[in-house]
């Protein structure tokens, strides 16, 4: 059964320096509030795994706290690119990143082979691309049945895996409605997983098809009330776009950058 | 025509114009989101648009400035897991045209996302491949929309994130389950269209006002161009009116207002 903590006390017990760690949510339900009490701890050496990187990985990648990314696409949507992730990438500010990189098919396929228990998923994929000449974690394998030519990667088994949720019951239950990503598989693959939510409740609501995380799935349910923002969580807010246009220019510079973190998230301490 | 027009919004209407009510179009952020909405709110009705971010059949009143907005689920038909929109409806067939965007393109119709210069030392790092390898290789067609450039148009991309016909134009040849491949690319100067036998990108169609010698100026590589050139008919005032009364709704919504 998942145990109710505090974020921090979530954070704290079950992310170690030099985990795997994988925070998902497919532009919705972005666990914002989790990534900054990551930053908040000082987590060190993280290898992230993410399709879509995002801001909240261009701010846990500018605080330092990341030495390896896994993802497909490194973007600011919409708006441009993440200025942190590409400083680290390019100048090895604050530190340097190693990028292991892959395609959304690769990665999507790859979360749901570590749900599933296998070691490799495969996809008919990569065709022409160059992408298997930079990532050896591409290869290409032959059908045994058919013969056909198709890639494989290695499922994705993070230590912990973190999203965001609408709500869970008082029984540690989780309902995750809208664009539901990847997150199940993602928390599926993973040896220990942390969801936030906006409340708790007595009564999930879900329809006999919603994507429920059964509570004995999942090992720490923490509440963060907007805990998603400025992505959206469908039902309670909206995404907050102009944010996300406005952190272009905080991100593209390093001193902005640095008392953006230290009145947003510092000087702000975990519910 | 009474209205006048800019070379975006004629790329843009050039760009709907490419897609049929009969299509299941896979839609790419930006300029394709653009072309295969306006495509809906007004030739094509009935276009089944397709978002990566699982939604299926969608409707959006604004567009999208993430490829998972909350309109883009609110008003699809239904969304699906990520996992099972790559597994299941773009590799499994259901796709007729992918709708791409890009950074870079070649003569080959290869994209690249990737990044300008080395790979281990980039010059400029871009945000990488997305859906486009799969969605390029796996839907039965692919339309691109791009905006005309030197910088953009270049002989041989850096790199290859996203196949077009690969560096000799024979990257498709000999294999199976794979789509035709770029059918069509449509500018903000003209319409290119593959070569039939070398698969090279020959200017089919030049905008209204447009000359060789400018399309010759924003590409890096000697184009060609078709023998029976034509001249792209211009936007309606019907085209216009749906186009900018789109990009104002989504300007103010994206504005918090």
């Amino acid at each position: 059964m998942a145990e109710f903590l505090s974020l921090k006390d979530a954070v704290k017990t079950l992310i170690n320096d030099g985990d795997t760690v994988a925070l998902e949510g497919f532009t919705h339900l972005i666990p914002f509030a989790a990534g900054h009490e990551i930053i908040r701890q000082g987590k060190r050496d993280l290898t992230l795994i993410r399709m879509t990187p995002d801001l909240v990985y261009d701010q846990m990648i500018g605080a330092g706290c990341a030495k390896k990314l896994i993802f497909s696409w490194g973007g600011n949507p919409g708006v441009g690119s993440l200025h942190r992730m590409r400083d680290a990438v390019q100048s090895g500010w604050p530190q340097p990143l190693e990028l292991v990189e892959h395609s959304h098919a690769a990665m999507a396929n790859a979360y749901e082979a570590g749900a599933a228990g296998l070691p490799l998923a495969v996809l008919r994929g990569y065709i022409g691309s160059d992408l298997p000449m930079v990532n050896d974690q591409i290869k290409f394998i032959e059908c045994p049945f058919t013969g056909e030519r198709l890639a494989a990667v290695p499922s994705v088994r993070p230590d912990v895996t973190v999203i965001h949720a609408q709500r869970a019951d008082r029984k540690g239950n989780v309902l995750v409605e809208g664009i539901v990503g990847v997150q199940k598989e993602a928390v599926l693959a993973a040896k220990r997983s942390i969801v936030t939510v906006e409340e708790i409740v007595d009564d999930l609501g879900a329809s006999v098809n919603a994507c429920v995380i059964p509570s004995w799935a999942i090992t720490a349910i923490a509440v963060a009330e907007r805990g998603a923002a400025p992505s959206y969580a469908l039902g309670y807010y909206e995404r907050n776009n102009a944010f996300y246009k406005e952190w272009d220019a905080i991100a593209r510079d390093r001193e902005l950058f640095q008392a953006w973190l230290q009145e947003n998230v510092f000087e702000k301490g975990a519910a | 025509m009474t209205i006048e027009f800019t070379s975006s919004e004629m790329m843009s209407i050039t760009a709907a114009r490419a897609l049929t009510n009969d299509m299941t179009c896979f839609v790419g952020i930006g300029l394709p989101s653009e072309a295969a909405n306006l495509a809906r709110l007004t030739h094509a009705p009935d276009i089944t648009l397709i978002y990566e971010s699982g939604t299926l059949q969608t409707a959006p009143d604004v567009l999208p400035l993430s490829i998972g907005d909350g309109e883009l689920c609110s008003s699809a038909l239904t969304t699906v897991s990520v996992p099972e929109m790559f597994r299941y409806w773009l590799q499994g067939g259901h796709i007729s045209v992918g709708f791409l965007g890009t950074a870079q393109i070649d003569r080959y119709a290869n994209l690249n996302t990737t990044l300008i210069g080395d790979y281990r030392n980039p010059k400029v790092r871009l945000p990488g491949g997305g859906g486009a390898p799969e969605i390029a290789t796996n839907a039965k067609e692919v339309f691109i929309t791009v905006k005309h450039s030197k910088r953009t148009f270049v002989k041989d991309v850096d790199f290859i994130t996203t196949v077009g016909f690969g560096r000799d134009g024979k990257a498709r040849d000999n294999v199976p389950n794979i789509g035709r491949g770029p059918t069509v690319v449509i500018t903000d100067l003209c319409i290119l269209k593959p070569d039939p036998e070398t698969k090279e990108l020959v200017v089919t169609s030049l905008h209204p006002g447009v000359t060789r010698e400018q399309v010759i100026e924003a590409t890096g590589w000697e184009i060609r161009f078709a023998e029976q050139l034509e001249t792209t008919p211009e936007p309606t005032d019907e085209e216009l009116t749906v186009l900018r009364e789109l990009k104002a709704r989504t300007d103010a919504h994206h504005a918090g207002n």
